[in-house]
């Protein structure tokens, strides 16, 4: 596997990825006071393990994050998202009412910040999780390029 | 039984009920995904989940009927009030179509369990059971809500979870591949002419919600904007109601697809696609619209009578019974079309009448071809002869089920065509009640075949012995066929629902 021709992608992906990563993690964070959030960052995320996928071969990148992995990911995240919304609604208020969260007082806004906070990583988990679920369908079917036919 | 329902249910289903019916199986389906058991929990969870979604409709049902001339409920998402948020608006009309998609889904998923063992790997079961249940939420939402985009996001996840569902039928029929991508293109363009629309009518009024467009749409008027976004949702809501000519993705999917999805499908997707038609028709936009006039005269009323007469035929000459019915299903959409294009009271409410008998009859059906690829895996004619007497039970629920089709008294069937007629004929369309009592002639002869197979032809395979469908499978099947009996003989109270809800778009003038 290891041959002279990709020792440039290698050595420049390597610190490469951890950096996309935690771009994600800056997307995700600083969606509340500019262009972001979880989407945005969930793609992000993905396209770090898929850059890892396309350099190093799908199977070491399946051995990192297995497809039954990402799989539960985006149902999680999905459960997260909506599990704010039942919060909301056995707090009293109606279905994904942040107001409600923490039964406040006027003027509090506890409950909006951390309402948008948990639902926007539901939406990281959920769509770096689908992101990375479809990748691996299409590139599991394929045989792998070998490095001959280069 | 209504004032019942409302002293039995808790306050909580009775304040929530609009977001809680979308909700639970919108959690479930997740969920599926993580269960074990090969399917069976997964299996056991939808059984729940949809019976709860019926009593919330129920309770809902029992709220809109509690005011004289119809309540109508609304429930602001997150707490934004409307028009701003989105708002989630039970009426008449859609209460209606939101207890008859949960309740086919109640009884279709307490019959799937055999089937799906029989036709889905299982690996594949939990993961089927979510998308079955995406899908379900997906039509409850399209049902429920009250913004014109939240439809858009609905509608596409109950379709993009149909592809799959129809896509996974590869494991008893490979064709259902090429069915589930001829659907997901077809399906994908209906969609997108549908947001292109609503697009329109954005840029006409600057706002989405439903109520809020009805009220902004009369000061813009015939503006060119909005015809154009009317043409555009006509196109697309018409695609996925499979409105006669395009339809073409209909035969392939309801063929191919796991007998347990085409039940489910053929009772409740194309309802729900006419339900949202009807809603943008009469509630969105108006009678008073000249363009709306002149579209009900010239393009839905054709379009009903070719598919009623068209895919009749096209029905008569197939050799698989899952096409004949998917064929006959086009055609029945074809009468519900008509009904509304009248543009009266009557007319609608009796197109919505058919469209209830028609989900009672074909869930019977379908369910009971599905009984027989259970027992004896051939879905053709020829595979059905003689199995009158091999499969009694089975038989006779379909043949309920096929009279009621036909139109034959005392069945649903009856009721509705009767009401449309008659509709027609107090609207002066004489020629067009004709037409209807011919196209029922037609389904006389592609039904007839399949009984006279059925009970008077000798089994092509004398070996076949007396193999009835599980009794997991009978009781849904007798269910949907005594709903037919009864709703036949005594169609006042769905009738009463259906013209409610009719009188619901009218009277209300646009909400």
């Amino acid at each position: 596997m290891r041959t002279d021709h990709h020792i440039i992608l290698r050595v420049v992906a390597k610190p490469l990825i951890p950096i996309i990563a935690l771009f994600a993690l800056y997307v995700q964070f600083h969606g509340d006071y500019s262009p972001g959030g979880g989407f945005q960052a969930g793609v992000i995320i993905a396209v770090a393990v898929i850059l890892y996928a396309l350099i190093f071969g799908i199977s070491p990148a399946m051995r990192a994050v297995p497809p039954a992995f990402t799989r539960s990911l985006a149902a999680i995240g999905f459960l997260l998202y909506a599990g704010v919304g039942v919060w909301a609604l056995l707090m009293g208020g109606n279905f994904l009412d942040y107001d409600a969260l923490f039964n406040e007082a006027d003027g509090g806004h506890h409950g909006q910040h951390y309402g948008i906070l948990l639902v926007e990583l539901g939406v990281l988990f959920a769509v770096a999780g689908s992101m990375l679920s479809i990748f691996y369908a299409f590139a599991g079917r394929v045989t792998e390029i070998k490095d001959e036919d280069w | 039984m209504m004032n019942w329902i409302l002293q039995m249910a808790p306050a909580w289903a009775e304040a929530h009920a609009p977001a809680l019916i979308v909700l639970l199986p919108l959690l479930a389906g997740p969920l599926s995904v993580f269960m074990p058991g090969k399917g069976r929990f997964a299996w056991g969870v939808t059984v729940g989940v949809t019976a709860l979604c019926t009593l919330l409709a129920l309770v809902m049902l029992a709220q809109v009927r509690s005011v004289e001339g119809g309540a109508v409920i609304s429930y602001a998402m997150g707490g934004w009030a409307p028009p701003y948020g989105i708002e989630f608006r039970i009426d008449a009309l859609n209460v209606l179509v939101l207890l008859l998609v949960s309740s086919i889904a109640f009884l279709t998923s307490i019959f799937g369990w055999p089937t799906i063992e029989a036709e889905i790997n299982a690996e594949k079961r939990s993961m089927f059971f979510g998308a079955f249940q995406v899908c379900f939420m997906g039509l409850l939402g399209v049902t429920a809500t009250g913004d014109a985009f939240n439809l858009f996001v609905f509608l596409e996840l109950s379709s993009i979870a149909t592809y799959v569902l129809v896509a996974l039928g590869a494991g008893r029929d490979r064709r259902a591949l090429p069915a589930a991508i001829n659907y997901l293109l077809m399906g994908t363009i209906g969609a997108s002419f549908y947001v292109v629309g609503v697009g329109f009518l954005y840029a006409a009024t600057g706002t989405l919600n439903m109520a809020d467009l009805a009220v902004h749409l009369q000061d813009v008027g015939g503006n060119r904007a909005v015809q154009v976004g009317f043409a555009f949702i006509l196109v697309g809501l018409g695609l996925k109601a499979a409105m006669f000519p395009l339809h073409q993705w209909l035969p392939n999917a309801y063929s191919y697809s796991p007998s347990f999805v085409t039940a489910f499908l053929a009772a409740t997707a194309t309802k729900v696609a006419i339900y949202a038609l009807v809603r943008f028709l009469f509630s969105v936009f108006s009678l008073e619209y000249i363009f709306e006039g002149a579209s009900l005269a010239l393009i839905l009323a054709p379009m009903g009578i070719a598919a009623m007469l068209a895919c009749s035929f096209q029905a008569i000459f197939q050799t698989d019974v899952r096409r004949t019915l998917a064929y006959s299903s086009v055609a029945q959409v074809g009468y519900m079309l008509l009904g509304i294009s009248i543009g009266t009271a009557a007319g609608v409410s009796a197109g919505l009448f058919h469209l209830v008998n028609h989900a009672l009859m074909k869930g019977a059906l379908f369910m009971a071809v599905a009984g027989v690829v259970l027992t004896y895996q051939g879905t053709r004619i020829h595979d059905m002869a003689g199995l009158g007497r091999s499969a009694p039970w089975t038989m006779t629920a379909f043949a309920i089920g096929a009279l009621s089709l036909i139109g034959v008294p005392l069945t649903a069937g009856f009721q509705s065509k009767f009401a449309l007629v008659s509709a027609l004929l107090a609207s002066g369309w004489w020629w067009a009640a004709l037409i209807v009592v011919f196209s029922s002639v037609l389904a006389v002869i592609y039904m007839g075949r399949i009984l006279e197979a059925v009970f008077f032809k000798p089994p092509n395979n004398p070996q076949k012995r007396h193999k009835e469908a599980p009794m997991l499978l009978l009781v849904p099947l007798w269910i949907l066929a005594l709903a037919n009996i009864w709703v036949g003989v005594n169609g006042g109270f769905v009738q009463g629902l259906a013209e409610d809800a009719a009188q619901a778009l009218f009277i209300g003038g646009g909400q």
